[in-house]
């Protein structure tokens, strides 16, 4: 869905006089993401931001935006989402300082870190 | 199609290894044995198991059933057309081998559909999972739930069949962070044993998800672990290896292996490192079918290596 939107969207960008659809477009796009916080987008079988700096107590949210499910499973298995299908997303609180590598447990060459800073 | 595997065989003591990916194109029917491929009518190579102790078995691999994304609306359906494409062939096959991903996501009303789907060919299934089969709560637990019966570990097993041994192993279990498809020290150990005593004239098949020789590394397409396993299976004159995962073909041949990978029943994907990802490939619904299709593998006795023909489920 996100990205038939996304497409969507390109697509009209390229004509002239579709700023009306444009802006639905971003809206819709806005409201799938809900929850606060930095997010981490998957897109392509990538993280991205791969890597991302955050304070402690920060929630940090993922996204699937491919066609394929994936996971976000903590390397030290401190977190883990169940399966994120398209369009789905998973949020953690970082209560502790560290560096928290983690990866999809379905596509292992996928992984990502997060440096959590204290105070 | 005997001929031409006699011929292409002679040619097989070069070390080495051939690399070869085709599309078989409306219709068309895709041959490979010992690395080469020609054409050749499905009707043709159906006809060839007239000697005895001849056997066909199929393979089918990646139906995605719950799939329903922009490249196949429908996984259930074009799995129900392969199953179709079975039940059609001249000759009944003696059993199907399915190279997982049977589920999009281990739910158990899609483990229930697949088997629906699946029980119309009539013929008796022998599976391995796929990662997206490992998805339930107990990672793994539905699957092992429904067909673990009599495996060990992850769900690995080996059996025979008319003097052909057949090993079923599982990497997509355990998976490790920047890691491929991975066996495990306990699988692997359990093969030594398996393969150990048995005489090397005699043919073996490895069937497993992910392959077990890296097509493309970037993606995850490979086996961290399968020199090891392959060790073993070196001194046998006759292995064919069966995987699934990348939903098309490639075929490699190293000494006597035969690598050998399968179209999906859902949907396509792109040839390694050519698009942004391994993601489904949304191709022209006039040319979806031609890029999903069935693996009919044929056994001919005193000919060595196995004959496999793929079939797409177009025209
Ligand atoms: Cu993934």
């Amino acid at each position: 869905m996100f990205k038939t939107l996304k497409a969507g969207a390109l697509a009209l960008a390229l004509l002239p006089g579709c700023a009306l659809a444009l802006e639905w477009s971003s809206a819709a796009v806005a409201q799938a993401a809900a929850p606060a916080g930095p997010t981490v987008k998957i897109d392509n079988f990538v993280f991205g931001p791969q890597a991302i700096t955050v304070s402690v107590g920060t929630t940090v949210t993922w996204i699937n935006q491919d066609d394929i499910p994936h996971t976000v499973v903590a390397n030290d298995k401190s977190f883990k989402s169940k399966v994120l299908d398209t369009d789905e997303h998973f949020s953690f609180t970082f209560t502790k300082p560290g560096e928290y590598g983690y990866f999809c447990s379905l596509h292992p060459h996928m992984t990502g870190k997060v440096i959590v800073k204290a105070g | 199609m005997s001929d031409h595997d006699k011929n292409d065989h002679s040619g097989q003591d070069r070390r080495g290894f051939l690399k070869c990916m085709a599309w078989a194109g409306t219709g068309a029917v895709f041959t490979v044995s010992g690395g080469i491929a020609s054409s050749v009518s499905l009707g043709q190579a159906m006809a060839a198991p007239a000697k005895a102790g001849s056997f066909t078995f199929m393979q089918v691999s990646d139906s995605h059933v719950g799939f329903n994304k922009p490249a196949n609306p429908d996984a259930a359906a074009t799995y129900r057309e392969a199953v179709g494409k079975i039940l059609a062939l001249p000759q009944k096959p003696d059993f199907i081998i399915h190279t997982g991903d049977i589920t999009q996501l281990s739910k158990d009303q899609e483990f229930d559909d697949a088997d629906q789907i699946i029980k119309a060919a009539g013929l008796q299934v022998f599976h391995v999972p796929g990662e997206h089969d490992m998805l339930d709560e107990g990672q793994g637990k539905a699957y092992l739930d429904r067909f673990g019966q009599g495996t060990k570990g992850a769900g690995w097993y080996s059996f025979d069949h008319k003097g052909v041994h057949f090993i079923a192993l599982i990497n997509v279990a355990n998976l490790k962070p920047g890691g491929m498809g991975s066996l495990g020290a306990d699988q692997i150990e359990w093969l030594e044993k398996d393969l150990a005593g048995r005489p090397s004239s005699q043919p073996i098949v490895v069937f497993a998800h992910i392959p077990l020789w890296t097509v493309y590394a970037d993606w995850g397409w490979g086996t961290d672990d399968a020199a090891q396993a392959l060790g073993y299976l070196k001194r046998f004159g006759s292995v064919t290896v069966l995987n699934g995962h990348i939903h098309q073909l490639t075929q490699k041949v190293e000494g006597n292996i035969v690598f050998h990978t399968a179209r999906s029943t859902a949907f396509p994907q792109p040839v390694g490192g050519q698009g942004p990802s391994p993601g489904p490939l949304k191709v022209p619904t006039e040319q979806l079918h031609s890029m999903l299709g069935i693996t009919t593998a044929t056994f001919v006795r005193g000919s060595q290596p196995i004959a496999l023909i793929d079939s797409t489920l177009a025209a």
